[in-house]
């Protein structure tokens, strides 16, 4: 029992059943979890709502091979304290959003937290899916192995598809360790030098696992080995931070004062290394990688910015919903994008305009 | 009627034409002769001679082979490097093999954003060196570094040494240019670290050649570790050494490369470099971390001690940087040492759960048994990744089929213990057969359809990778030619 509450269940067979009646009816689906991303990273979905939350329960986890599988309505909370009790951990770290995340959210969203630039994202550490399909068929891609390229890598495509190509059932992912020891180190630094020197310490081989600046402070954490950990935490000087866990955890779980209110926010994904604009109020992480913004700016401007930084924007909460969230993509891949959702669902059924309005 | 004059072959004339004037003589090779040392990948079992050679020179010209095909629907078949061990690359008899290997040039290093741009002809290890005065390296490893391309490593995939602890191929990807069957430019990824829309770069990575043509690769460079160094143990019994991997991985160090090795492969090894290694064991563990000296320091340590607690019968940690260099040759240099023992041998490439390796290699060794075929056993035990090679002579045509049928034994081993039939080598020709036995039904239907969103007509390198199913085949009415069963 989670905070969430609901005792484990095998909901397959009604999921089965659920999609089969959609098809029937002609009446397509907005598939929910926990509910905690409905109003994040896409587009307004009328569709009837399937709930798949009491889809739940750990169905395998060997902490010797480092490997665990679950239903997708299990709570990342929940995951996240099964594997803590045995030293482990997800290494992307996503947000449990007071414990409303679902795992299958989780993916098909493919939140990640701080380490993103070090440890990957929910997507890297995927290892297989079970699904089920636009025509109610139940399919299973990739495994419980590390390494696996029998057939195309289905089970990565769903990191970020926002369920338009099935209904996640279970999902397989990679864990890791807990690292021995973790510290998080403080600069009160302006941000373009603060992303300078992001810049300058990823580029060197350390036991990085996040760096971030907001209220004019920079944050850097360190894990991995103790002595690695104190010994280039004693190099990089800064304020040792008493609370190691904090200032990332106020990010991951978008709790940090920023992220409040109902201005429109952005998120841009670009090269790290691209020069901050000087005009924008921002908030940056994944090293320099993933930048907030907000403000009810034209749509146009976050986009080129973010495009100009060899990235793209999103429209990540907030804002006009109906239109598109997602930057514009061109006309072949857009064509491809159509024939793979085809090819998935071919009735159109499953969060259909969630991710762009022609998908 | 005369063959030259059938309406195929006035085709054939025309689509000659057409691609001696786009391509120039000198990247077009027409002669059966000039062909052969195209007829196969790494596994050379598997030969065809293909209708023409293509070796374009620049992304235009790749784009205008690709058109042209599409216009004469004719089979095109994507080829690196060469060095791919599933038959991935072998020729389509009436089609045309795409040569991406004078596509090798490094674009752009930027040491500022940790990124390498580079054209797909490009070697593995040649970005590392591109890099390395930066003080960055490109991770994935496969122990054909020097030769194979990086397009051919996107293909399938690839893994190597050091993904244990670094990811494979698809996790040191940030971007790709990809043409597609119809010659279409699609630019996936980006510079930051995701992109929106599906991420058609992870259905890309490893589809070997099926869905597009890789034209350019942005690859993520990471620092190079400052300190490493390898421990060699020597155990007297494979299962000690099977377990003590386990006990590895579950001890909460990830080391950056977990290597295994059994007698037959040791003594080969031996014999072939003299690395060092304990000839009297019957398996040995390559175990190696990097990182911070403080962190190398302390990991050596504690697995030096779990190792010797895990039953290692012998102990050696590399003390400098020749050291650690002749102890990887031993292991960079197993499959031709191995080679040395047999007229040829036969790689698989099953992976399994780590916690059954002492399981399946005995079960591996009571078949080599039944079948009068030895095997050594080289491999990615961090991954469980395992590479029996059977060793046989293909002259005789009992021995190669017994051969494949005890290879065929080991894929089926590697599912039924939780595993897959290929963790890095890919499906190619050579485990298309063995497909089902990993998939169902649906399952397969599924992945022909998610081909047919890339290549409607199936023209790119038909006949591999995925099985087109027979019922299918009467359902979409395919031409024969993409048929296999």
């Amino acid at each position: 029992m989670t905070e969430t509450g609901g005792a484990d269940a095998d909901q397959t067979d009604a999921l089965v059943a659920a999609l089969h009646q959609a098809h029937a009816a002609q009446e397509p689906l907005y598939i929910e979890g926990g509910g905690s991303k409905r109003d994040l990273l896409g587009r307004n979905c009328t569709a009837h709502t399937l709930d798949v939350s009491r889809h739940r329960g750990i169905l395998d986890y060997q902490p010797g091979e480092l490997v665990i599988t679950a239903r997708a309505g299990t709570p990342v909370v929940e995951l996240q304290a099964t594997l803590a009790e045995q030293g482990q951990m997800l290494p992307s770290e996503p947000p449990g959003f007071g414990g409303r995340a679902t795992l299958g959210g989780t993916l098909a969203t493919n939140m990640s937290g701080p380490a993103r630039p070090w440890r990957g994202a929910t997507r890297d550490s995927t290892l297989g899916v079970t699904l089920i399909n636009g025509r109610g068929e139940l399919l299973n891609f990739g495994g419980r192995v590390m390494k696996n390229v029998a057939g195309y890598d289905v089970s990565r495509l769903q990191a970020g598809a926002l369920g338009t190509l099935g209904i996640l059932c279970e999902i397989t992912l990679r864990v890791v360790p807990v690292p021995e020891h973790s510290a998080t180190l403080m600069y009160e630094l302006p941000a373009a030098q603060a992303h300078a020197r992001m810049l300058e310490v990823a580029a060197q081989a350390a036991p990085l696992s996040g760096a971030c600046w907001f209220d004019g402070r920079l944050y850097l954490r360190l894990s991995g080995a103790a002595s690695a950990v104190r010994g280039t935490a004693s190099r990089w000087g800064g304020e040792l931070q008493r609370d190691t866990a904090a200032p990332w955890a106020s990010l991951n779980e978008m709790s940090h004062p920023f992220f409040a209110g109902d201005a429109p926010l952005w998120r841009l994904s670009v090269n790290s290394a691209a020069p901050l604009d000087a005009a924008e109020s921002m908030l940056i992480d994944w090293g320099g990688a993933q930048r907030w913004l907000r403000g009810d700016e034209d749509a146009d401007q976050p986009r080129a910015r973010a495009g100009a930084a060899g990235g793209h924007a999103c429209l990540f909460r907030g804002g006009d919903r109906s239109t598109e969230v997602r930057a514009p993509l061109g006309a072949p891949q857009q064509h491809v994008q159509q024939a793979l959702k085809r090819a998935f669902d071919p009735h159109g059924l499953l969060n259909p305009g969630r991710l762009y309005s022609w998908l | 009627m005369n063959s030259a004059n059938t309406p195929t072959a006035q085709q054939h004339g025309a689509l000659r034409a057409a691609l001696r004037q786009c391509l120039g003589d000198e990247n077009l090779i027409e002669d059966t002769e000039s062909q052969q040392p195209f007829e196969c990948d790494a596994l050379t079992t598997y030969c065809e001679l293909p209708l023409l050679v293509a070796l374009p020179a620049t992304t235009a010209q790749v784009q205008a082979v690709l058109r042209l095909c599409h216009a004469s629907d004719v089979p095109v078949v994507p080829r690196g490097a060469g060095t791919g061990l599933c038959a991935g690359a072998m020729p389509h008899p009436e089609g045309v093999l795409l040569c991406l290997s004078k596509l090798d040039r490094v674009l752009e290093v930027n040491a500022r954003g940790r990124y390498a741009r580079v054209q797909p002809g490009v070697a593995n290890q040649a970005i590392t060196r591109a890099a390395q005065a930066h003080g960055l390296h490109y991770a994935p490893d496969p122990s054909s570094q020097i030769a194979c391309s990086i397009g051919g490593n996107v293909a399938a995939n690839s893994g190597g040494v050091h993904c244990l602890k670094y990811g494979l191929t698809v996790h040191n990807l940030l971007a790709m240019t990809v043409l597609t069957a119809e010659g279409e430019e699609l630019h996936l990824g980006s510079l930051g670290l995701d992109s929106p829309g599906y991420d058609l770069m992870a259905l890309l990575t490893g589809s070997e050649g099926l869905l597009g043509v890789v034209v350019e690769i942005t690859v993520r460079l990471l620092p190079t570790p400052p300190h490493a160094r390898v421990l060699l143990a020597g155990f007297s019994n494979v299962q000690a050494a099977g377990d003590a991997v386990g006990a590895i991985i579950a001890s909460g160090i990830t080391p950056a490369g977990l290597e295994m090795m059994d007698s037959l492969a040791i003594r080969a090894a031996e014999d072939f470099c003299n690395a060092g290694y304990p000839r009297e064991a019957e398996a040995m563990l390559l175990c190696e971390v990097d990182g911070t000296a403080e962190e190398v320091e302390q990991h050596i340590g504690e697995l030096t001690e779990l190792l010797a607690g895990a039953g290692a019968d012998s102990l050696q940690v590399s003390r400098d940087e020749a050291e650690r260099a002749l102890l990887w040759k031993g292991r960079k240099s197993a499959f031709p040492a191995v080679g040395r023992l047999a007229p040829d041998y036969y790689c698989m490439d099953g992976t399994i759960p780590r916690g059954q390796i002492s399981r399946v290699l005995g079960e591996i060794s009571a078949l080599s048994a039944q079948y009068g075929l030895p095997v050594a056993n080289v491999f990615h035990a961090g991954d469980g990744n395992l590479h029996p090679l059977i060793l046989f002579d293909a002259g005789d045509p009992e021995a190669l089929r017994k051969a494949e049928e005890f290879g065929g034994r080991i894929l089926e081993l590697s599912v039924a213990a939780g595993g897959c039939i290929t963790g890095e080598h890919g499906v190619g020709v050579e485990k298309l057969r063995k497909m089902p036995t990993q998939f169902s039904t649906a399952e397969l239907v599924q992945l022909e359809d998610i081909k047919h969103a890339f290549d409607p007509g199936l023209n790119l390198n038909p006949g591999k990778g995925i099985p087109i199913l027979k019922r299918c085949q009467e359902y979409r009415a395919l031409p024969a030619r993409h048929g296999h069963d």
